[in-house]
């Protein structure tokens, strides 16, 4: 077969350097017509940056593009655009106050003299979400939706744009195990359509599922592209970090009679009065994990945040180590030891224009080490802090002073862990801990967990990983409509009955 | 700081005065005037002793105003009532300072001070309190603010408490003797000949000490971790345990305090009492200011002595028939505009640098790097 007619994409000796990192050396890469290819590769390894490199987003140093046998240089998305390249991003980009159908048009919009062509743009839209089967409301607000939705709107947005080539970074990692079996099918359409497809995934079985051909990446380096039926598992997690796969499995019981938070028939209702959740209650002892599971948008969000003190209880009460707390400030809760890890890092976690190690204080500054006299931040001891989280849980970074924003999403979240785990907080929420983290660093994740619950820390623990929250917990909640429907052992079930029981099918 | 710092700190501003100068030049030639002649009598009359103290006193209200804008600036609030909070607390100081009658000096004058930050705290609060019941932007209620208390309040109230006087100028009662600020006069003349017909105010010691808090507060307490934190994204700062109703309303109290402080240059050591020829103007020059000085203590400072010397130095154009003063405003125009151009090129520029420095540095262990680092995180 002729290479030249067949490859969508051709990198040749990209290289990419940043302030104190080679984030891409000299790196190869092959995708062929019509074939879905997977990226893998520990946090840090270059895979965001080779893949903006691609979507013009950011000049290589070194190297040549080829698009469709012809090669490019992209000075801006637009270029890479007009060529028939497309690109969702690990972190979406959407205006949360406008339509879907804004959204999509938003920099496309299809003129009718001065104005905008909306009724063009909807039949057009239409047919796309046909064709590829994702379904929408165009007339929606963005802010309304939940992760799935939104991603869907990013595709759609760049098929819109005529993308024939689409970048996909990370799609799954925000999605529920249904939601993903969607997008997989999503994918196989645009497939048989003739698309192309590259993504990025740190979940090596969805990837030997669905991947035509696997490239893996290593400290900016390519080091391997292989086939999915020739490797395994195992195989690719050694290509990755040199290490084997591992489980979420927390064996012995380490629960204390101590109750770490106890939430008493709570209720809450949103600003438009809709009741988001009902009636909940349930405790969480220090040296124990609970966990919630449930599909997206059935009250996980808002429990959090109820617990938190963002949001307040219509109805109930909440103690945390014994204390009332239902009418406390999120300081005062805090204070009090509460560790938050969202859901989202970009939104409820960091501050990206900040260095590090005044990242790695956030929701602790009011208390010592970090607070001197009761007044002064401790800058000292906060960047000893920062070391510290930056070395215990391997984030890599230049320093405590580089900026957030520079930092690989990956790397963002293990520092946004270690901020809590290793500030001692205890009761821990935990929403999705792992998420856009590596096999390896995932490991250590979980074994710090594991530690701190038999060192008596209780968490609770929310996750879209079903296999996360049946290994790590040691009893498990369902949520659905707001309510707590379901109560289970999760020693005794299993992925597909879970499953059953988020959906309602179960009860 | 390296070397590279301080030219991508300081590079800037310079290149953006200079272009400025060159832009003046051109826009003096084509009106007709001698540009060499004009500059050559500017840099004659501006570097004269009085001149230099008339710019040190434009700078004093300057530098406060500045302050004022970039306290809140600093968590994203564009506070631009400065204007109103100065003019309407140093016509309230300066009536409550007519008022009391002689006191003890030192105590005079603080009950003076005291009541312009009050007032000054009190009315941008009050934008802070619509902003965080009444949802109303900052932008929107200061203007109004600044209207209501410019247009409104000191016009109504300076009618019905007006003095008597010669002139044909409205105005308050003179504020005693014990309630004026000393003049730095007799310290500067240890080192200098003597000073004519004009004072150095000892008021910008105090403004010296509010630049120094500003950095100290903003920079090394948690109030100012609060207030960056909000600014930087107001959604992980509350979920961090910083209260984003009561941070505003702080953040808007502190600067509006400030801000009452920037009409007590003139008041306490110049015209000792409120007229309608107070100075007007210096809460929107500040924002120049603050822009010029990056939000930045010492940067602000530089600022504001260069307007405030641009102000009082380009007196004699006119003077000596050589150019309109507006020749100013394009300059101070320009040097904001330039200014602003030249600092998001240095800092492109940075990047580039650093990214290409990068390959060298992966042999040369972590202390370069991260050397480097806290270089590309300096503000
Ligand atoms: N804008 C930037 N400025 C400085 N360094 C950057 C920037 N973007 C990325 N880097 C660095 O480049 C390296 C590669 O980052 P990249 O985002 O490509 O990683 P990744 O493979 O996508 O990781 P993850 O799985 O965590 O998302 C990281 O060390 C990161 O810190
Ligand atoms: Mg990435």
């Amino acid at each position: 077969m002729d290479e030249q007619v067949s490859a969508a994409v051709r990198l040749q000796g990209i290289s990419k350097r940043f302030p104190g990192v080679v984030a891409n050396d000299d790196i190869d890469l092959m995708v062929e017509s019509g074939e879905i290819h997977a990226i893998c590769g520990e946090n840090g390894a270059g895979k965001s940056t080779l893949m903006k490199i691609l979507y013009g987003m950011q000049p290589p140093d070194e190297g040549r593009i080829e698009v469709l046998g012809e090669e490019r240089a992209f000075s801006s998305p637009k270029d890479a655009i007009d060529v028939g390249i497309g690109m969702v991003h690990q972190h979406f980009m959407l205006a949360d106050n406008l339509t879907v159908l804004e959204n999509v048009i938003l920099g496309a919009e299809p003129p009718k003299g001065p104005m905008i062509d909306f009724a063009a743009a909807r039949s057009r839209l239409e047919e796309l979400g046909e064709a590829y089967g994702l379904e929408l409301d165009f007339d929606d607000m963005v802010e309304a939706l939940e992760v799935g939705e939104r991603q869907r709107i990013e595709i759609i947005k760049i098929l819109y744009r005529g993308a024939r080539i689409l970048i996909l970074d990370e799609p799954t990692a925000v999605l529920v195990p249904q939601e993903v079996e969607e997008l997989f099918r999503n994918m196989a359409e645009l497939k048989a359509e003739g698309h192309t497809i590259i993504f990025i995934d740190h979940k090596l079985d969805e990837v030997l599922a669905v991947a035509d051909t696997i490239t893996v990446l290593r400290q900016g380096r390519s080091v391997a592209t292989v086939k999915p039926q020739d490797v395994t598992a195992q195989d690719l997690a050694e290509l990755m970090v040199g290490s084997e796969l591992p489980t979420p499995e927390t064996r012995e019981v380490t629960i204390t009679d101590r109750v770490a938070v106890e939430v008493e028939n709570v209720s809450a209702v949103d600003e438009v009065g809709v009741v988001r959740l009902r009636n909940v209650s349930f405790e969480v002892h220090c040296g124990e994990i609970v966990g919630v599971a449930g599909v997206e948008g059935n009250g996980q969000a808002e429990l959090v945040e109820v617990i938190l003190g963002i949001a307040p209880a219509t109805e109930g009460s909440i103690r945390l180590h014994g204390d009332d707390v239902t009418g406390w400030s999120v300081r005062r809760r805090r204070e009090a030891g509460l560790g938050y890890i969202p859901e989202d890092r970009h939104r409820r976690g960091l501050l990206l224009p900040a260095p590090v190690w005044e990242n790695s204080i956030l929701g602790h500054q009011t208390r010592p080490p970090f607070l001197r006299s009761r007044l002064w931040i401790d800058e000292e001891a906060s960047k000893a802090h920062a070391a510290d989280v930056v070395e215990r849980f391997d984030v890599r970074t230049p320093g405590v002073n580089t900026q957030m924003h520079a930092l690989s999403g990956g790397n963002q979240q293990k520092l946004v862990v270690g901020r809590e785990m290793a500030t001692r907080s205890n009761p821990l929420i935990a929403a999705h801990p792992t998420r856009g983290i590596d096999v390896g660093s995932q490991a250590a994740v979980w074994e710090d967990l594991r530690r701190a619950r038999a060192d008596g820390l209780g968490v609770l623990l929310l996750s879209a990983d079903l296999e996360e929250l049946i290994g790590l917990s040691d009893t498990l909640l369902v949520m659905l409509r707001g309510e707590i429907v379901a109560r289970l052992d999760p020693s005794r079930i299993t992925l597909r009955e879970l499953g059953a029981y988020m959906t309602g099918a179960a009860a | 700081m390296t070397w590279r710092v301080v030219r991508r700190v300081v590079g800037p501003p310079l290149a953006a005065v200079g272009l400025a100068v060159l832009v003046a030049s051109l826009v003096l030639a084509v009106s007709g005037a001698d540009p060499f002649a004009a500059f050559g009598n500017v840099l004659e009359y501006g570097t004269r002793l009085e001149t230099l103290v008339e710019a040190f006193n434009r700078a004093t209200p300057l530098y406060l105003s500045g302050i004022a804008f970039a306290i809140a600036m600093r968590m994203n609030l564009f506070q631009i009532g400065v204007e109103g909070q100065y003019i309407l607390a140093a016509f309230l100081a300066a009536y409550v300072g007519a008022g009391v009658g002689a006191l003890f000096p030192p105590l005079h004058v603080a009950v003076i001070l005291v009541t312009a930050m009050a007032v000054g705290a009190a009315w941008a609060g009050l934008a802070g309190w619509m902003k965080v019941t009444r949802n109303v932007h900052e932008v929107i209620s200061t203007i109004m603010l600044n209207a209501i208390a410019v247009a409104g309040v000191v016009s109504f109230l300076l009618g019905r408490w007006k003095i008597e006087s010669e002139t044909l100028d409205t105005r308050l009662g003179d504020i005693p003797e014990t309630g004026w600020m000393p003049s730095l006069n007799p310290v500067v003349e240890l080192v200098t000949r003597e000073i004519k017909r004009v004072d150095l105010t000892s008021f910008i010691l105090i403004a010296a000490l509010v630049g120094v808090a500003y950095h100290l507060i903003i920079n090394r307490t948690r109030l100012g971790y609060d207030l960056r934190a909000t600014g930087a994204n107001p959604w992980a700062a509350e979920a961090g345990g910083v209260p984003p109703k009561r941070t505003i309303v702080l953040a808007m109290l502190l600067s509006g305090a400030v801000a009452g402080l920037v009409g007590m240059a003139d008041l306490l050591g110049d015209q000792h009492f409120y007229s309608l020829r107070f100075p007007q103007g210096l809460g929107f020059a500040g924002i120049a200011v603050a822009l010029l000085g990056r939000n930045h203590a010492v940067g602000a400072a530089f600022a504001a002595v260069a307007f405030g010397w641009l102000e009082r130095a380009s007196g004699v154009l006119e003077v000596r028939g050589d150019a309109p003063r507006e020749i100013v405003t394009i300059m101070v125009g320009v040097i904001i505009l330039f200014a602003v151009i030249a600092y998001a090129l240095a800092q492109r520029r940075a990047r580039i640098e650093a990214a290409a420095a990068a390959a060298a540095q992966v042999g040369e262990g972590p202390d370069a790097v991260e050397e480097m680092a806290g270089a590309e995180a300096e503000p």
